[in-house]
């Protein structure tokens, strides 16, 4: 185990001590290592001159270049604001149905209001608007609270259901099963019924049993013929469009306890011209009114 | 007297744990006050079962032996929580790629990635780096000081000490104890306990440099060295901290807001530096000329670069805070310095590398050399690329992004699984006395599957994080961000599978290790060899 290592013929003598049969060799440093540590050492010195860098007393030295990243970006910043405030003066200014009928307003809400949408609301509506399961897709024509650029702007100002704006949209459908509103025969009976009315396969007994319970407990909202009310954001209970499912579980779940979607009141985070641009981009998707 | 004495304090602390159980606050806290009850009841028992049995006459000069049993307890421990380390990568991983494997209704939460991923850097880094670091330079220590390990059982106590502050921080993760600091999530009595091992594990280290019967000190210990007392001071100061009531889990950080936050990566650079560069170059130093069976190539050099590397790396931690509210001074230091590393880091690649110069046919019939190179090879990789990210200018692209997950696991796996898998095909046959190990064979595909593995996970994360980086700072002409944050998670998939897969690569080269060295001891006879501390002359 301490057998010593075979020396080679015409290498550096070793240093003469030896470790569990390991011995060391005394090569001098390489050259290019040492220089590159002297490269490193110097500009290293060097960069701390230019660059605020050694503490001092009351403040750190700022560098000969005088450079500051706080103040470069504050300065990009400013250089992008100034550049969009006379479009977003305009933008605010422009009644909400002729902003696209102007071709810099357009341009400018498409890049900003992308911008925002990927930035506040990609995240329940998905980057793209197509929504997941109880959060609305944004790109057809099916709108809850109504898909005019004004109605599209109050939702998002405002926001759905929030305990922050007095103005919010709100609605509350009651829940049928759990407040013993309805019975569980009856909720399956109505929920045959909106599978008829959706065009779905159905119990064609139970939903004739439903249409009543339907008549007497469901159209305040959602209408005679289920086609909703936008003006309480009743959904259409008509088309193949479900925001929460369409299923007999789904149905069942949304009628014996309820839905209850909430949105923040986004006007109070964001700028009037970032509300009015993220509305202009929502409108242009493909199913503004 | 002494045994007694031993009862006493352990009968004092189960009891004490069992009143702490009793009043927990928490449930993490409930856990590690039953674990530490327990452990210390089997502790008891232990005692008890061996008080008045005086030291049997078997070994008449016990001095003379080296101290192997608490190293082959650290080979032991290092293989297993190796594979556990592996294992839970892999998962979270996978987890990353597949969201479902969270399996949150079954599991309620208890398996979530946020939960996993710090019980996978600390596995990794702590349970099987640290056993590996212990048990390694428990042996080294010995051999290179010609000395057994001073203390007598107090090896033993840094052992099983160290164990146990891997299953408190283990179960307390699970169950919600975390400073959120990261690679110190322990909360402060874990802290506490592995202060006191640490402490005991310095003693047993300087303590055995002292009785050493060799002139010089060999410079794998200058490394463990500063690696223990570094650590021990990292730790002190970074979890300096108030626990909001003795029978909860909770603590209250003594700094707060940018000190917080610097002192943390103060911490957290050095566990990289000390821990997994300064230590495991002590694993280097030893393992690399034993197993070439070559001189070291430049003593001047290593003097130069451990100097250098102690120095420096310090300094470098405000790197990790770049563009954030840490003042530009302190930035612009912590940059510098990084840089300046650079060549003190290559210094031990260099001496790795050279030490082979003169055996490199050995590369082609052994694989624990060719793992040994591939190692320092990745050593030298990781430590250009960390200097190059702590440039502010690339850093604005590489923080946050995958690129400092690929650049940690080059290192992580490439350099630390490397150098610590050759290290533990070195020490199995000697420390059991078996002729050779079971299988080289074996060996080679388990070099094959870790080199492969970290390729894809290297390459598949510089292709995500430069990837994500460019995605975010992408702004229109007006200043409006092109991506949504869900673009780049979209985008990210394919390489996450990618990394998914380089993981499970190296975990299966980990496990065939694992049989290849349990074979080695099991399927082969034991052969005579030489145990006693003597020194080379």
């Amino acid at each position: 185990m301490s057998k010593k290592p075979k020396q080679m013929k015409g290498e550096v003598e070793t240093t003469g001590h030896e470790w569990d049969g390991i011995a060391e060799y005394n090569h001098p440093l390489p050259r290019w290592w040492l220089w590159t540590l002297y490269a490193t050492i110097i500009w290293a010195i060097a960069y701390t001159i230019a660059y605020p860098a050694w503490p001092l007393i009351t403040h750190a030295t700022r560098g000969v270049l005088h450079q500051s990243n706080r103040a470069d970006v504050a300065a990009e910043i400013k250089r992008y604001d100034e550049a969009n405030a006379p479009v977003e003066a305009k933008l605010v200014a422009t009644d909400l149905t002729a902003i696209a009928a102007n071709p810099d307003l357009v341009n400018y809400t498409q890049n900003a209001g992308g911008a925002v949408f990927r930035t506040w609301c990609a995240q329940c509506h998905g980057s793209g608007a197509a929504g997941a399961k109880g959060f609305p897709n944004l790109n057809d024509d099916d709108w809850l609270w109504g898909g005019t650029i004004e109605d599209i702007y109050t939702t998002i100002s405002h926001g759905v259901r929030n305990t922050t704006d007095p103005d919010a949209r709100y609605s509350e459908m009651p829940r049928f099963g759990a407040d013993g509103l309805l019975e569980p025969a009856q909720i399956d009976q109505v929920v045959q019924y909106v599978l008829q009315i959706s065009g779905q396969d159905h119990d064609a007994a139970l939903a004739s049993e439903g249409a009543t319970v339907f008549a007497d407990n469901c159209t305040a909202c959602h209408g005679e013929e289920g086609k909703g009310d936008r003006s309480v954001g009743a959904p259409n209970l008509t088309d193949a469009i479900w925001l929460y499912g369409g299923d007999v579980k789904s149905l069942t779940e949304t009628v014996t306890n309820a839905r209850f979607g909430v949105m923040p009141a986004w006007g109070q985070r964001l700028s009037e011209s970032d509300v009015r641009a993220v509305a202009s981009w929502v409108h242009s998707r493909g199913g503004g009114e | 007297m002494w045994d007694y004495l031993k009862l006493a304090v352990l009968a004092v602390i189960a009891v004490l744990a069992a009143i702490a159980a009793n009043y927990a606050h928490d449930l993490a806290y409930m856990v590690n006050a039953l674990t530490v009850m327990l452990a210390a009841a089997i502790t008891f028992i232990w005692v008890l079962r061996n008080t008045g049995n005086d030291q049997p006459a078997l070994d008449p000069h016990p001095e003379r032996s080296y101290n192997d049993g608490v190293v082959r307890a650290g080979v032991i421990a290092t293989t297993l929580w190796g594979i556990v380390g592996f294992l839970v990568g892999v998962t979270i991983a996978f987890q990353l790629a597949f969201p479902e494997l969270n399996f949150s209704e079954f599991a309620q939460g208890y398996m979530n990635f946020g939960k996993l991923r710090p019980l996978h850097t600390s596995a990794v880094i702590f349970a099987f780096g640290g056993n590996a670091l212990i048990a390694t330079s428990f042996y080294v220590v010995q051999r290179t000081s010609a000395a057994r390990l001073w203390g007598g059982n107090l090896a033993w106590f840094v052992f099983w000490g160290f164990q146990l502050v891997i299953v408190l921080a283990a179960s307390g993760y699970i169950l919600g104890a975390t400073q959120s600091k990261e690679y110190a999530e322990p909360e402060w009595l874990t802290d506490w306990w592995l202060t006191v091992v640490w402490v005991a594990y310095l003693a047993v280290f300087l303590g055995t440099i002292v009785k050493r019967k060799e002139p010089h000190i060999y410079v794998a210990n200058w490394f463990y060295l500063s690696f223990i007392v570094t650590i021990a001071m990292l730790h002190v100061v970074n979890n300096l901290s108030i626990p909001v009531s003795m029978f909860g889990s909770k603590s209250v950080q003594v700094f707060s807001g940018v000190q917080d936050a610097m002192t943390q990566w103060w911490y957290g650079h050095n566990a990289v530096g000390f821990f997994l560069t300064a230590g495991f170059l002590g694993m280097m130093y030893y393992f690399v000329p034993k197993q070439a069976g070559r001189p070291v190539y430049s003593y001047k050099l290593s003097i130069i670069h451990f100097w250098a590397l102690i120095f420096l790396y310090i300094w470098a931690g405000p790197h990790h805070l770049h563009y954030t509210a840490l003042p530009e001074w302190a930035s612009t230091l912590g940059m510098v310095f990084s840089i300046v590393l650079w060549m003190p880091s290559w210094g031990g690649m260099i001496n790795g590398l050279m030490t082979l110069s003169g055996a490199w046919d050995k590369l082609r019939t052994d694989p624990i050399i060719r793992m040994m190179v591939v190692s320092v090879g990745f050593y030298g990789m990781s430590t250009f690329e960390g200097p190059m990210m702590s440039i502010k200018a690339v850093n604005s692209l590489s923080h946050y992004t995958d690129w400092t997950i690929g650049h940690v696991h080059s290192g992580a796996l490439g350099w630390n699984g490397m150098i610590t898998f050759g290290a533990l095909y070195f020490l199995v046959p000697k420390l059991w006395h078996r002729e050779r190990l079971y299988s080289l064979k074996l060996v080679s595909w388990h070099f094959w599957l870790a080199t492969i593995g970290i390729v894809l996970y290297a390459a598949s994360m510089w292709v995500t994080g430069i990837m994500e980086g460019l995605m975010w700072r992408e702004v229109d002409s007006q200043g409006f961000l092109v991506n949504a944050f869900a673009d780049t998670v979209a985008a990210k998939h394919p390489m996450y599978v990618v990394r998914g897969l380089g993981g499970l690569l190296y975990l299966t080269g980990g496990l065939i290790m694992a049989y290849n060295l349990w074979a080695t001891v099991a399927k082969q006879p034991a052969v005579a060899s030489s145990n006693s501390a003597v020194p080379a002359e």
